[in-house]
C-alpha cells in the first residue's frame, strides 16, 4: 500500500506552465505573423500542461484492476488534454495554411492595421501612407 | 423520446458527411442541406414544446449517467434559442443557395461551402446543449472552425486580413475557455455543470470570483462584449452577406448563452452584478456610437451588432427572473433581426454596387421591396412599438426599474442607446433609401464570384429575406405566450434546481 501522496501544487511545473504563458502571451503581441503562430502553439503547450497538471501529482498508475481511488491517476484531464491537443493541432495548421496565403497575397507576413488605426493614421498627415501598414510609430516597414 | 435530444447535433453531423460524399453533384447537396436544416427545425420544435410542457429534455450519451458520463441537456432556455437559430440557418442557407446560383451558374459545385454550413449548425446546436463544460469547449471548437472556413474560403487580401484576425482572437479565448475549465477541473474535480452548480458552492469566495470572472472574458470575448469587442466590425463585414448574416446572427449570441448558463448554474448572484451592469453600458453605448461614425453599411451594422449585445448583458446583469426573461426574448429577436439587417446588406450591396453610403441614394423609388425589407427590422432592432424589439426591450426595462437605483440608471442607458440605434438606422434611410438615385458603382472585380451592381437578383434571395423578416414578426405577434414561456426559462434559471434535477436525478436527494 502506497503511502497517500498529499496534493500539493507542483511547483516546477507550475512555474513552467506559467512561463509557457507568459511568452505564448508576448509572442501574440508581436507584428510578425509567424511569431504569432508560435505564440499560439506555446500558448497551446501550456494549456495542456495545466491540464495534465490538474488531474493530481505524477506517478501514479493507470486504471488497472482494483486498488483505492486515491492510488489511480485520474484520466479525465488526460482524456481533456488529448482532445485539446487534437483541437490545437488541426487549427495550428489551418493558422500555417493562412499565413502562407497571406503571405503569397501581400508578399510580407506582418500583422496589417485595421481600418480605424489606418483612418486616425491618415488623419494625422499628408505623409501617412495610405495603403502601406504604418507601424505604431507611423512609418512603414521600408523606411525603419 | 430523449434520444431525440440527441438529433440537433446528430443530424447535420451526417448531412456534413454525405454532403462530402455527393459533392459532385451540387443539386444533391443542395437539396441535402435544406431537408437537414428543415428537419433541425421541427426537432427543435418538438424539443421546445416538450421542454416547455414536461421538463428538460436529457440524454446521457452512451449510457454513462451523469455526471460521469456527457449528458445533453434541452430546456426551455436552450430548445427556444435552437429553435430561432436553426430557423435562421434555414432562411439564410435559402438565400445562399440562390445566390450561388445566380453568380456562379447552376452547374458549379462546391466541395467546401454545404458539409462546412451544416457542420457550423452541429457546433451551434451542441453549444445550445451541451450539459458539461468540456463538451461546451468543443462544441464552440466546432462551430468556431466551420466559421473559420467560412470566412476564409475566398481568399482576397481583404479576407485574408480579417480572417487572420478573427481566428486568432478565437483561438486566444478558446485557450482561455480550456484553461478556465482546467481551473474549475482542478477545483473541484468535475466538469459536469449540474454537478458543478452544487461544488463551487462549496468554494472559498476568491476562487469563486476568479474562475466567475475568467468565464466572464472567455465568453466575453467571443460574444463581442466591450472593450473585448474591437475584433468583431473589422472581420464581420468582409465575408460575403449569407456569412456575415448567419455570424452575425448566431455566433456571437451562443456565446452569451453559454455566459448566461455558467453565471446562473455557477455563480448566481443575490442582488444586481454591478460588474456586469458596466460593461453593460459601455458595451452599448461604444456600440451606438461606433455605429454613428461609419459610412460602411456592413461595419455600421456590426457595431449595433456589438450595441445590443450590451441589452442582453444587462438582463443577465439584473440576475433576476425577469431580467433573464427579457435577455431570452431579447436574444432571439436578436439572432433574427440581425440577420435579416446583414441579408438586407446583401441586396443592397448587390443592387447598388458598393457599401459605401454616401455613394448610394434613392433606394426607395429604384426598389421599393428592399426599402420595406429594410424598413421592418430596422425599426425592430430599435425597438419601436409594435415590434418584437419592443417586447423585448420592455421586459427589460421594466427588469431593470424594479432593480434598485443601479438597474433604474442602466434602464434610462438602454433608453439612451435605442435612441442612437435609431439615429444611426435613420442615417442609413436618408442615405441610401432617399434621396436622389445615383449611378450604380461598377464591379471592381467582375471576374469574381460575387456579382454586385446588378439589378439581376433572383426572387428566392427576396423571399428568403422576408422569411426571416416574418420570423420577427411572429415574435411580435406571440409575444404574450413567448414572454410567458421566457418568463418560466428565467424562473427555471434563478432557482437552478430544475436543471441540477433534470440532469442529475433527485435519488441523492
Amino acid at each position: 500500500m502506497n503511502p497517500v501522496i498529499t496534493p500539493t501544487i507542483n511547483l516546477l511545473m507550475a512555474l513552467t506552465v506559467g512561463g509557457l504563458y507568459a511568452v505564448g502571451f508576448y509572442l501574440l503581441l508581436q507584428r510578425s505573423l509567424m511569431r504569432v503562430l508560435i505564440g499560439v502553439v506555446v500558448l497551446g503547450h501550456g494549456t495542456n500542461l495545466l491540464l495534465q497538471l490538474v488531474g493530481g501529482p505524477p506517478a501514479r498508475a493507470p486504471i488497472v484492476g482494483s486498488a483505492p481511488a486515491d492510488t489511480f491517476a485520474d484520466p479525465l484531464p488526460q482524456a481533456l488534454a488529448l482532445t485539446a491537443v487534437v483541437i490545437t493541432f488541426a487549427l495550428t495548421t489551418f493558422l500555417l495554411a493562412l499565413s502562407y496565403r497571406s503571405f503569397v497575397l501581400l508578399g510580407h507576413d506582418e500583422v496589417q492595421d485595421d481600418l480605424e488605426d489606418r483612418r486616425i493614421a491618415r488623419r494625422g498627415g499628408p505623409a501617412a501612407p495610405l495603403h502601406q501598414d504604418a507601424g505604431p510609430d507611423g512609418r512603414t516597414e521600408d523606411e525603419r | 423520446m430523449t434520444a431525440l435530444a440527441a438529433l440537433p447535433v446528430l443530424l447535420p453531423i451526417l448531412g456534413a458527411a454525405l454532403a462530402v460524399v455527393v459533392s459532385t453533384s451540387v443539386l444533391a447537396q443542395r437539396i441535402l442541406a435544406l431537408t437537414t436544416l428543415g428537419s433541425m427545425v421541427v426537432v427543435a420544435a418538438v424539443l421546445l414544446v416538450r421542454a416547455d410542457r414536461s421538463g428538460p429534455v436529457v440524454i446521457a450519451l452512451g449510457g454513462w449517467a451523469p455526471p460521469v458520463g456527457i449528458a445533453l441537456v434541452a430546456d426551455r432556455l436552450a430548445a427556444l434559442l435552437m429553435l430561432v437559430s436553426t430557423l435562421v440557418a434555414l432562411a439564410v442557407l435559402g438565400y445562399a443557395i440562390s445566390q450561388r446560383i445566380a453568380d456562379y451558374g447552376r452547374r458549379m459545385a462546391s466541395s467546401t461551402f454545404y458539409p462546412t454550413y451544416l457542420v457550423l449548425s452541429a457546433g451551434v446546436s451542441l453549444a445550445y446543449l451541451s450539459g458539461d463544460l468540456f463538451t461546451l469547449f468543443v462544441s464552440f471548437e466546432i462551430m468556431l472552425t466551420a466559421s473559420y472556413v467560412l470566412l476564409t474560403r475566398r481568399t482576397s487580401e481583404q479576407t485574408i486580413r480579417a480572417g487572420m484576425t478573427y481566428v486568432i482572437v478565437s483561438l486566444l479565448s478558446s485557450l482561455l475557455f480550456l484553461t478556465a475549465v482546467a481551473m474549475v477541473y482542478a477545483a473541484t474535480a468535475t466538469v459536469n455543470l449540474a454537478d458543478l452548480s452544487e461544488r463551487v458552492a462549496a468554494l472559498p469566495p476568491g476562487l469563486r470570483t476568479v474562475l466567475a470572472l475568467m468565464f466572464v472574458v472567455v465568453f466575453g470575448i467571443k460574444a463581442a462584449m466591450v472593450p473585448l469587442h474591437f475584433w468583431l466590425p473589422d472581420s464581420y463585414p468582409n465575408a460575403p452577406a449569407p456569412v456575415t448574416a448567419l455570424f452575425a446572427g448566431l455566433l456571437t449570441k451562443v456565446s452569451f448563452y453559454a455566459m448566461v448558463r455558467t453565471q446562473t448554474l455557477l455563480f448566481p448572484h443575490e442582488r444586481p452584478w454591478t460588474l456586469m451592469l458596466w460593461l453593460a453600458v459601455a458595451t452599448m453605448l461604444v456600440g451606438a456610437l461606433g455605429a454613428l461614425a461609419q459610412n460602411d453599411l456592413n461595419r455600421l451594422l456590426s457595431f449595433l451588432l456589438v450595441s445590443h449585445i450590451g441589452f442582453m448583458l444587462f438582463g443577465l446583469a439584473v440576475f433576476d427572473a425577469r431580467g433573464l426573461s427579457g435577455a431570452t426574448l431579447y436574444a432571439a429577436h436578436h439572432i433574427t433581426v440581425l440577420a435579416t439587417l446583414f441579408l438586407v446588406g446583401g441586396l443592397i450591396t448587390r443592387r447598388t454596387g458598393t457599401v459605401a453610403l454616401d455613394r448610394m441614394g434613392g433606394l426607395a423609388a429604384t426598389s421599393p421591396a428592399l426599402a420595406v425589407l429594410f424598413a421592418i427590422p430596422a425599426l425592430t432592432l430599435a425597438g419601436l412599438p409594435p415590434t418584437a424589439g419592443f417586447v423585448a426591450k420592455l421586459q427589460l426595462l421594466q427588469a431593470g426599474a424594479g432593480a434598485g437605483v443601479g438597474p433604474t440608471a442602466v434602464a434610462a442607458v438602454v433608453i439612451a442607446a435605442s435612441f442612437l440605434t435609431l439615429f444611426a438606422l435613420t442615417k442609413v434611410w436618408v442615405r441610401a433609401f432617399w434621396g436622389r438615385p445615383r449611378p450604380t458603382v461598377e464591379d471592381p472585380d467582375p471576374h469574381d464570384e460575387l456579382e454586385v451592381g446588378t439589378a439581376r437578383t433572383p426572387w428566392p434571395m427576396y423571399a428568403a429575406t422576408a422569411g426571416l423578416v416574418a420570423v420577427s414578426l411572429a415574435i411580435a405577434v406571440f409575444a404574450g405566450p413567448l414572454s410567458a414561456m421566457t418568463g418560466r426559462a428565467g424562473e427555471d434559471l434563478i432557482a437552478r434546481e430544475p436543471y441540477r434535477v433534470a440532469v442529475l436525478g433527485d435519488a441523492d436527494r
